[in-house]
């Protein structure tokens, strides 16, 4: 009966985003006076330690190389999982994995779906009432699960991640897993230059045609150095190879919801928004002062980011320095 | 070969968003619907590029909907698709809709069923997987690029953190990012062959709906910006740091 929840170690550490699905599995489970099992591929004993510490109090264990690169192979996988824990509540993280996989799963369990939550579910009996973006961020709704079988996958960045102590128990599961017709090959990472992936960044900066050119972009990643954050930029960057593609965020792009998202010389377009509104905090840097971004920002400053950019950068090392 | 490219009909991307009969309903009055871009821009436009060089044979429409959205199938079909069907019913939820979509599919023996990356109304990004894992089909997620050879399909797709190149045979469900093809806008000779070409209705059937929607809310917008001038860049540091409490 217990909470399944479907976690992911990447690049060596387990993934953020898995450590929200564990907290808000955690959640739940006490809601349901029930327990956490979460399941993890491929995961070192420091991983396993960090899952129990957000709230893990069983550890599904399985060392497969192949079932990362197959939904069809993650998803049975996690049926089976759920089918051995008698799981009637199932959550994913909103990713590139979940977004194929948790779908796939409520076909075969025949178990609703809420994909992207953004809210805890509120229990009233045997059902499930979970809210979702919808419009593109424009609105939300509260959707209903019928099904005796409920499945949900989290928006990344919608919990900070608390890690409060605890052990969980581990075991290794034993799956039977069909054979995938897909072959891999070749697999290209993003240069990400050791910044936090953009779907996982808490604080991003980001530009526009604004910056007039590819050979500009250092006042850019001076500021984002700064504060730690990752680099973003809009369509027409990537679309004019000034920034490779994965920085691109927009409705066409990435979607993200960082806690800081600065928008440097991007005038707001509405399918640029739609990729960041979720943002807590925006501040638009712009010379020109009617740019629609400034009505959906919460800071604003007009002027050359030529001139601003360097001058933010030295702020922020100045604050640096102080809180150390 | 026949392509089944699955599109939905959703608000234009620069519709306010207003609900109705006590926000349990989107308000469709006034509002201008479109394909949805991602059906449209890249499943869509990359089906007919590969019947245009010939490693199709037929690219078929299908949207689950009620009568209202014909304009919208017919606007696919000016783009160039040979036929259409529309499931006659309202979607309660992906779930339905997807079910809709396999039991077609396998039933008239589809062998590409493409769609796009995510409905811009509801962003669930969920038909293509569950139409895949109800037919028993392998899933490739926001496939990039798309090449047929035979019954060989290569794909690139984004993965976490990267992109993957791979293989598979069909038959196969895929979704559609940015990169899989350009935007079309439709010609006169187009839009004119459109109006004869065969849209079939069929009613819709199947499970009753897993999940429905309660009730809808707009999220609160931004009401002010604070201004803060290129000399004070301490304050929107200190600002930052005390009053967004994000650094």
């Amino acid at each position: 009966m217990s909470v399944l929840v479907y976690t992911e170690v990447s690049k060596g550490r387990v993934k953020k985003s898995s450590l929200e699905c564990v907290n808000y599995a955690a959640n739940i489970a006490k809601q349901m006076g029930t327990s956490v099992t979460a399941i993890v591929n491929n995961a070192e004993a420091a991983h396993i330690e960090e899952l129990g510490k957000a709230g893990a109090n069983k550890i599904l264990t399985v060392k497969n190389e192949k079932i990362n690169s197959d939904s069809v192979l993650i998803t049975a996988m996690i049926e089976q999982a759920a089918k051995a824990e008698g799981s009637k509540v199932v959550i994913f993280a909103f990713d590139v994995t979940g977004k194929a996989a948790a779908p796939r799963l409520s076909a075969k369990l025949k178990a609703g779906l809420v994909a992207g939550a953004i809210d805890l579910p509120v229990i009233n009996g045997n059902t499930f009432e979970v809210k979702k973006n919808v419009f593109s961020g424009k609105a939300n709704a509260t959707y209903v699960i019928h099904s005796d079988i409920k499945i949900i996958s989290l928006l990344p960045n919608s919990f900070p991640v608390q890690l409060s102590g605890g052990a969980a128990t581990t075991s290794d599961l034993t799956i039977d897993l069909p054979a995938s017709r897909i072959i891999v090959k070749e697999t290209r990472s993003n240069s990400s230059g050791g910044m936090i992936p953009l779907p996982e960044a808490e604080l991003v900066v980001s530009a526009g045609r604004g910056l007039k050119g590819p050979e500009n972009w250092k006042i850019v990643e001076d500021l984002a150095n700064s504060l730690g954050a990752t680099t973003a930029c809009s369509r027409p960057v990537a679309d004019m190879h000034w920034r490779p593609h994965h920085e691109h965020v927009g409705q066409t792009g990435v979607a993200i919801r960082p806690n800081l998202y600065i928008a440097i010389g991007i005038s707001g377009a509405i399918q640029h928004l739609a990729g960041v509104n979720g943002s807590k905090t925006i501040v638009v840097i712009n010379n020109d002062k009617e740019a629609p971004f400034f009505k959906s920002a919460d800071y604003g400053i007009v002027g050359d980011a030529f001139s601003i950019l360097p001058k933010l950068t030295e702020a922020v090392k100045k604050f640096k320095a102080h809180q150390n | 070969m026949k392509i089944l490219v699955a599109i939905s009909n959703v608000p234009d991307t620069t519709t306010k968003i207003q609900f109705t009969d006590g926000d349990t309903k989107f308000n469709s009055q006034g509002v201008t619907f479109v394909i949805n871009p991602y059906d449209e821009w890249y499943a869509l436009v990359r089906a007919l590029e590969l019947k245009e060089a010939n490693l199709a044979e037929k690219v078929t429409l299908i949207h689950v909907g009620l009568v209202d959205s014909e304009a919208t199938i017919r606007k696919g079909l000016s783009l160039g698709a040979d036929d259409a069907v529309r499931i006659n019913a309202e979607g309660p939820d992906a779930f339905f809709v997807a079910e809709q979509i396999a039991n077609y599919a396998k039933a008239n023996s589809y062998e590409l069923v493409l769609v796009g990356k995510e409905t811009i109304n509801y962003n669930g990004s969920s038909v293509g997987a569950i139409v895949a894992g109800l037919m028993d089909l392998p899933f490739i997620s926001l496939a990039t690029k798309l090449e047929l050879a035979g019954t060989k399909a290569t794909i690139e797709h984004d993965v976490d953190g990267g992109v993957q190149i791979v293989e598979c045979d069909l038959p196969l469900v895929i979704s559609c990012a940015k990169g899989m093809a350009e935007q079309r806008i439709p010609n006169m000779r187009g839009i004119m062959a459109a109006r004869t070409k065969p849209l079939t209705v069929i009613e819709g059937s199947g499970s009753s709906a897993l999940t429905s929607v309660k009730s809808y809310a707009l999220n609160p917008g931004r009401t002010t910006c604070k201004m803060i001038t290129e000399d004070n860049l301490d304050e929107l540091v200190s600002l930052l740091h005390t009053e967004a409490k994000v650094i």
